[in-house]
């Protein structure tokens, strides 16, 4: 620092904040009982809310995916009514998609890991954040009304006019998600905040996390994309209720309309889903090749050129519905462009694990998962977007194979990659690595049990959303079917190690994999404020040749008053407890 | 960098995770700022239903839109972007530490908007017993065109989802005046007013794009 | 090699399928070996730069100029070579020669009708020349459904206010099922029908004697084929069990009540009602979801249908 005689200049000592271990004090035991939980404004503890809410829709759509395939073993009825079966479709569909993945690496991981990978002490506005979450469950209070009260067999995506005449129990379910939306444009907006203005430091642009970069393109689609879901649903549910006559060609409305309204939000929703993936693959692959991260700069533009162009192509769900050929062939070109950022995304992951100190811990393991998975998935993306091509795969086994491969291959896996890397700063547990790798295995082999037979059976004309098929598919719908047992199977034993881990799992260090982010040079489990002093960052998140202690400076802090009895002296960074 | 050496002259709003009251202030702002994008594409979609329906059907929102009264539409217009400018004066009494010039300003707004809402209410009223109804309870005969209900349909979506923003304006700035005479807010801190005001102008600048779309067509 | 790729799709039966099968396999293809070169680069290096020990140093690379270029415009152009490949195979698909011989089709929950030039009318069989470029105008009587034939690699929405067509020539005689694509109800699965790809001389004859009136056998027995004809089956059962509709058996003569109209004894006007006006009188426990055959069964039929009821006890 300069050194001048101008009194209003103060010295401020950076040196080295070394992590403690094994705290005593951290966020989980901060504040005691139930009501801390229900009323905290910590990011952190609000992430596990919304992981613990997550968790259970995941295992409730599960299990709708279990009876769904189940049923699917004979080709007409074998234990449900069709009427039922549709049902089932529906929702398995509307819950993972809303209540589980959309929510779950920004709201779930994002939450807690955000403010840490900044060097912040909480999100912007952390209020906004618990009210979030308690719109999230308000919204799903609504949808499990609706699942009780004549449930509801629109598929998810409520085309009119079926969706404006059918007696089931549409409006309900659409309020629940209008109320939901919103819990996820107030995530977005608190991100952006954040992000923009409570970096540590130091920590300029350029050494942002790519996972911040990744939060930061989702938080963008989420806050543009998602209120226009919000006049969509509001749209039908006042053509159920008024016969306003926008949509139902009874009253005058027009059908595709709804479904251009409908895609402008879901086509930038499946990047929501995916992009935060994309950040989380970023740092496990550079942590466990312990490599500085292969083109930085475009991994980092290409989530946002990917939000951008993401915004382009909400046609290409329409290719068959009647919209011009003119409409269809800009809708098929943008595909395309989209497509290319995501692949440079692959080869850049390839990149850095070139010549790197590789260690195969289950987070790498699920990201390698992840790379395979979701290649399979991108390719198939490219097979559904060649026009001619899609005239016949539309509405087909092929696309429910299609966006299951990039869905679950790629988006679970890519956050059972971070849950398994960020377990430990979360719970200061380790989880047994020899169960979590059997578990992935499980899990890989069960997933293309059930999914690859799907790509075949599309091709060969098996239409989707059907109860009843005809006899040529059933091998491939049994092999299907076996496949998501074992899929299940995986995710119990994930279940069970991990309940293990809590209760009794090895405790964990501050860095148990020797990571240069800023996240693992703080206590885990996590302080209460996340850092006992001001983080200051130097280098960039992904520079393994620096040494440990560069990533490790920060300057003290009297934290706003919260530690009555400390007095700090800022000038040599040291804190006394008062007299 | 901030000062970080005393706890004594920490300000009573100051959030402990922002480094100081600048920093609160611009995140606030800046969070405003996005939600309010959201806002207006939450707007923008209905907006969107309207350039559809009036591509397929330009005579019938001639023809209806004679049916909507412009004086009356002006009147509001001139009502909210008064209101717009008091509320911009409540700021800046706030910012002048003029906390009986802040409630004042804030309680003319109040008025003005609750003013919008009563000729709204009558608007609607008259539309009512007319015939003029959303949707399938269209009964009126007035318009010679089948597809007259759409337009009025339309027109009380976007008018109504713009009516419940004047509301929930009105309710924020009640809480404003409520906080005010609390003595909460002084030239330090009044960012609340700040970002109410932001909102508030973001419900004038909806109106002056559905006031001449609706209304001044015929 | 080519039993796998015959594998993996129907077999080619219109005079457009093999270009959306080239393609198809193109992107096959070209997708493996890179899925294989990039699960091989995965596994190679895992194996290869496995650490060794926690002192190991990496190499600091931050980017590579050429090489990122390279992965960039590699797969735009080829991006750009499907595109260009997809969308001249689509123009094809949605531009019928001028003298393809038009047939209507009406989507319906959940059957699908065909209204042939003459006035001749099938339900859930498409029959068609073979050689010869068909052309389908389709509408929907009530919500979207998709006409769809795998073997012939054609699909198109069928909308409720508007018209919407698709065009093909069947290369050999046969059938191919036809599936509806656009999930429209309970019964979206069952709303399957059949091309009946035939020569043009068979055609000539189905079309000429479609809705002829067979005098040698009895009214019930044509009764009998009218209802399977025109679906009414999938629906109703004639032997008492339950289903989206009531069932015949035991209908003619009894004492009907409803939920929108005053009680009648099931009689000719009744059935007659029924089938033109489905919805005029809901039965008590069910739901208004039967299309109108309006315009598909005509007024003989009617009576040969009410003759095939009165004998269902």
């Amino acid at each position: 620092m300069a050194t001048t005689d101008a009194p209003n200049i103060k010295r401020l000592q950076v040196r080295r904040f070394k992590p403690e271990e094994s705290p005593k004090e951290h966020y989980l035991n901060a504040e005691k009982g139930l009501w801390s939980w229900l009323s905290t404004v910590d990011h952190k503890r609000i992430g596990l809310m919304y992981f613990g809410s997550i968790a259970f829709f995941f295992l409730f759509g599960g299990i709708l995916a279990l009876v769904l395939r189940t049923e699917l073993l004979t080709p007409t009825q074998s234990f449900i009514e069709a009427e039922t079966y549709n049902q089932i479709f529906t929702l398995h569909g509307a819950i993972m998609i809303f209540f589980f993945l959309v929510p779950s690496v920004p709201a779930a991981l994002g939450n807690f890991i955000l403010p840490l990978q900044l060097g912040a002490k909480d999100v912007a506005f952390p209020r906004l954040n618990l009210a979030s979450f308690y719109i999230y469950t308000i919204g799903a209070i609504f949808t499990l009304i609706a699942i009780f009260t004549g449930g509801i067999d629109t598929g998810w995506t409520f085309y009119t006019p079926y969706s404006a005449e059918t007696s089931s129990n549409v409006i309900m379910m659409t309020l629940g998600i209008f109320i939901l939306g919103f819990s996820s444009i107030l995530t977005g907006v608190n991100f952006i905040v954040t992000i923009h203005k409570m970096r540590a430091p130091g920590l300029t642009w350029n050494k942002l996390p790519l996972n911040i970069w990744a939060l930061y393109a989702t938080s963008i689609i989420q806050v543009l994309a998602t209120p226009v879901l919000a006049i969509t649903v509001l749209l039908l549910a006042m053509e159920r209720m008024l016969g306003i006559g926008i949509f139902d060609p009874a009253l005058g409305g027009d059908p595709v309309l709804y479904q251009h309204f409908f895609w402008f939000y879901s086509h930038p929703a499946v990047y929501i889903m995916i992009v935060p993936g994309f950040g989380v693959i970023s740092e496990v692959i550079s942590t466990f090749s312990r490599k500085t991260i292969f083109g930085y700069w475009a991994i980092a533009l290409s989530s946002l050129a990917i939000a951008f162009i993401g915004f382009l192509v909400w046609g290409h769900h329409m290719f068959t519905a009647g919209q011009s050929s003119l409409a269809s062939m800009v809708f098929s070109f943008l595909t395309f462009l989209v497509g290319i950022p995501t692949g440079i995304k692959i080869f850049n992951w390839l990149a850095t694990m070139y010549k790197g100190s590789i260690d195969m811990k289950t987070p790498m393991l699920y990201a390698m998962v992840f790379l395979f998975l979701f290649t399979i998935g991108g390719f198939t993306g490219i097979m559904l977007g060649a026009l001619v091509v899609d005239i016949h795969l539309h509405d087909t086994y092929y696309v429910v194979a299609h966006f299951h491969y990039v869905m679950m291959g790629g988006m679970v896996m890519a956050f059972l990659a971070g849950i398994h890397y960020w377990w430990p700063k979360m719970f200061g547990k380790m989880y047994n690595e020899f169960w979590a790798k059997i578990a992935c295995g499980i899990i890989f082999i069960g997933f293309n049990m059930t999914f690859l037979p799907q790509f075949i059976m599309g091709a060969q004309g098996m239409p989707r959303r059907y109860y009843n098929y005809i006899d040529q598919f059933q091998p491939f719908h049994q092999f299907s079917t076996m496949g998501s047992y074992v899929l299940g199977v995986g995710f119990l034993i994930i279940a069970a190690y991990m309940i293990h881990s809590l209760l009794r799992g090895k405790e964990a260090g501050s860095n148990p994999w020797g990571s240069r982010a800023l996240e693992w040079q703080t206590s885990s489990p996590a302080p209460h404020h996340n850092f006992e002093h001001t983080p200051v960052i130097i280098n960039g998140p992904y520079d393994y040749h620096k040494p440990m202690s560069e990533f490790q400076l920060g300057i003290a802090h009297s934290h706003n008053g919260h530690h009555e009895g400390e007095k700090v002296d800022v000038e040599t960074g040291t804190a006394q407890e008062k007299a | 960098m901030s000062d970080t050496s005393g706890v004594q002259d920490k300000p009573k709003h100051l959030k402990h995770y922002f480094v100081d009251s600048d920093q609160q202030f611009e995140a606030s702002k800046m969070g405003m700022w996005v939600f309010l994008v959201t806002e207006i594409l939450f707007f923008g979609g209905l907006f969107a239903a309207y350039i559809v329906y009036r591509s397929w059907y330009p005579e019938l929102y001639i023809q209806a839109s004679t049916e909507l009264d412009t004086f009356w539409g002006t009147v509001n217009t001139a009502v909210l972007i008064g209101s717009s400018l008091t509320v911009a004066m409540a700021i800046r009494s706030a910012q002048l530490n003029q906390i009986k010039g802040l409630i004042t300003n804030l309680w003319i707004t109040i008025s003005l908007a609750f003013v919008f809402m009563v000729i709204k209410f009558f608007e609607y009223t008259h539309k009512f017993d007319k015939g003029i109804l959303p949707g399938e309870y269209y009964t009126y005969e007035g318009l010679a065109h089948e597809k007259a209900n759409i337009f009025f349909s339309i027109y009380y979506m976007m008018t109504g989802l713009h009516g419940i923003h004047v509301i929930i304006g009105i309710g924020l700035m009640l809480f404003l005046v409520y906080k005010a005479k609390k003595g909460v807010f002084s030239s330090e801190y009044y960012t609340p007013v700040e970002i109410t005001g932001l909102y508030w102008h973001l419900v004038d600048v909806i109106w002056i794009f559905l006031f001449p779309l609706l209304y001044l067509i015929d | 090699m080519n039993r796998l790729t015959e594998y993996m799709l129907p077999p080619a039966r219109s005079t457009l399928a093999s270009e959306t099968d080239a393609l198809f396999h193109f992107i096959n293809v070209t997708s493996i070996i890179l899925l294989v070169g990039i699960t091989f680069a995965i596994l190679y290096f895992a194996w290869k730069y496995r650490r060794r020990s926690e002192d190991d140093v990496t190499p600091v690379i931050t980017h590579n100029n050429k090489l990122e270029i390279t992965w960039s415009v590699i797969p735009l152009i080829m991006v750009m070579i499907v595109f260009g490949w997809g969308f001249s195979g689509y123009m094809n698909l949605v531009t019928p020669p001028d003298d393809a011989y038009e047939i209507r089709v009406e989507g319906a929950s959940w059957n699908w009708r065909f209204f042939y030039d003459n006035g001749a009318v099938s339900v859930n069989e498409l029959n068609v020349p073979v050689d010869r470029p068909i052309k389908l105008i389709m509408s929907s009587t009530d919500v979207i459904h998709s006409f769809y034939v795998p073997d012939f690699r054609v699909k198109r929405d069928v909308l409720p206010n508007r018209y919407s067509s698709i065009w093909f020539e069947a290369t050999e005689t046969g059938q191919s099922v036809i599936f509806c694509t656009e999930y429209c109800g309970e019964q979206h699965s069952n709303m399957d029908g059949i091309v009946n790809v035939m020569s043009q001389d068979e055609f000539d004859t189905w079309l000429e004697s479609g809705n002829a009136v067979d005098e040698s056998v009895p009214p019930a027995e044509r009764g009998e084929a009218l209802v399977s004809q025109n679906g009414c089956n999938a629906c109703h059962s004639v032997d008492g069990s339950s289903g989206v509709g009531p069932s015949f058996a035991g209908l003619w003569g009894s004492e009907r009540t409803f939920q929108n109209a005053e009680p009648v004894t099931a009689d000719e006007n009744y059935i007659r009602e029924s089938i033109l006006e489905s919805n005029a009188k809901i039965l008590e426990g069910y739901d208004p979801v039967m299309p109108s055959y309006q315009g598909v069964i005509n007024d003989q039929q009617i009576g040969d249908i009410i003759e095939y009821i009165k004998t269902l006890e």
